[in-house]
C-alpha cells in the first residue's frame, strides 16, 4: 500500500478526523457568510424584476439551492452509508448520521418556500404534482432514516439498518430530478441544466449559483459540527477521547 | 437598484408575505440548526468531563 492511501485511511479514523473537522469548520462558516451576503445582495438588489412573476420570483433564490442540496445531501448520505456497509468503517456511519438532519431541513425549506411561491403563482399552497410529491417522499425518507437510527440502541446495528433504508431510498432522487420531464404536471422544468444554456437572465442565474454555494458551505459546516458531537458520543469509552484537551480541562 | 424606498423593498411588489415568509423561515432554520449542533457538542463534552472527574475521584 502506498503512502498516499495510508494517509487517506488515517483521516478515515474518528480519532484523526475529529481535530481535522474542528479546524475546517470556521473556514466553511466564513465561506458560507461571504457567499450568503453576496448571494442575497445579488438576489434582492442586483437581479431585475421578473417580467411575468414580478418580485415574487425572488423566492427561487432560496428554493432552488435548498432543493438541490436536499437531493445532493441524500446522495452523499447514501454514499457514506453504503461505504460503511461495504467496508465496515466507523466514520462512514457517523457521517451519514450527521448529514441526515441537514438534508431533512433542506427538504423542508424546499417544500416550504415552494408552497410560498406556489400560493401567489399557482393559486395553491400544495398540489399532488409529481415533483412536489417526490420531494415530500424525500423528506419522509430523511425522517425515516433518523427515526430508524434513533430506535436502535447499538450504533453499529443502527448504521447497518439505516444504510439499507438510505440505499433503497436513492431510487427516489432521479425520480425527483426527472419528474418534470417524465410527467407533464404543474411544476416547471429545470431552469438550469448541464445540457443546454440556462433559460434565465444572467444576473438571476448568478444569484442562484452564489446562493447555492452558500448553502453548500453551510451544509458542510453544520454537518461537520454534528459529526464531531456524534464522534464523541460514540467513542466515549476510548482513551483518545479521555485524553482530549477539552475533556481534561 | 430595484427599490425606491425601504417600504417598497418590504412590500416586494405585493408579494411581501410570500417572499418574507420564505426568507424568515429559511433564516430561522439556518440559525437554529447550528445552535442545536453546538449545544449537542457542549452537552457531550460536559458529560465526558464529569465522567473523568468521577473516575479521578474513584481512584483517590
Amino acid at each position: 500500500m502506498n503512502n498516499r492511501l495510508i494517509k487517506w485511511f488515517k483521516y478515515a479514523s474518528p480519532q484523526s478526523f475529529y481535530p481535522l473537522a474542528g479546524r475546517m469548520i470556521p473556514w466553511f462558516w466564513a465561506l458560507a457568510a461571504v457567499f450568503g451576503v453576496a448571494g442575497l445582495w445579488i438576489s434582492f438588489f442586483v437581479a431585475p424584476t421578473d417580467a411575468v412573476q414580478g418580485e415574487g420570483y425572488r423566492i427561487i433564490f432560496l428554493h432552488v439551492p435548498a432543493s438541490w442540496m436536499s437531493m445532493f445531501i441524500y446522495l452523499v448520505m447514501a454514499g457514506w452509508a453504503g461505504l460503511g456497509l461495504a467496508l465496515n468503517t466507523r466514520l462512514s456511519g457517523m457521517m451519514a448520521q450527521a448529514l441526515a438532519p441537514t438534508g431533512a431541513l433542506m427538504a423542508f425549506i424546499s417544500l416550504w418556500t415552494g408552497a410560498f411561491w406556489g400560493k401567489p403563482m399557482w393559486g395553491t399552497w400544495w398540489v399532488w404534482d409529481a415533483r412536489l410529491t417526490s420531494e415530500l417522499i424525500l423528506f419522509f425518507l430523511y425522517i425515516g432514516f433518523i427515526a430508524l437510527q434513533a430506535a436502535i440502541d447499538d450504533a453499529r446495528r443502527a448504521d447497518k439498518a439505516g444504510a439499507i433504508l438510505a440505499l433503497v431510498g436513492v431510487v427516489n432522487v432521479p425520480i425527483i430530478y426527472f419528474s418534470v420531464k417524465w410527467w407533464n404536471t404543474l411544476h416547471q422544468g429545470a431552469s438550469v441544466s448541464l445540457m443546454k444554456s440556462p433559460s434565465m437572465a444572467q444576473t438571476m442565474l448568478w444569484g442562484m449559483l452564489v446562493m447555492a454555494l452558500c448553502f453548500w458551505m453551510y451544509s458542510i459546516a453544520v454537518a461537520l459540527m454534528r459529526v464531531r458531537a456524534i464522534i464523541l458520543e460514540r467513542e466515549t469509552q476510548t482513551e483518545w477521547v479521555r485524553e482530549l484537551p477539552e475533556v481534561k480541562s | 437598484m430595484n427599490w425606491g424606498s425601504p417600504a417598497e423593498f418590504f412590500a416586494m411588489g405585493g408579494y411581501g408575505l410570500y417572499v418574507w415568509g420564505s426568507v424568515i423561515v429559511c433564516i430561522l432554520i439556518m440559525v437554529m440548526e447550528p445552535i442545536m449542533a453546538s449545544k449537542r457538542q457542549k452537552n457531550i463534552l460536559q458529560a465526558l468531563r464529569r465522567e473523568r472527574i468521577a473516575e479521578d475521584l474513584d481512584r483517590q
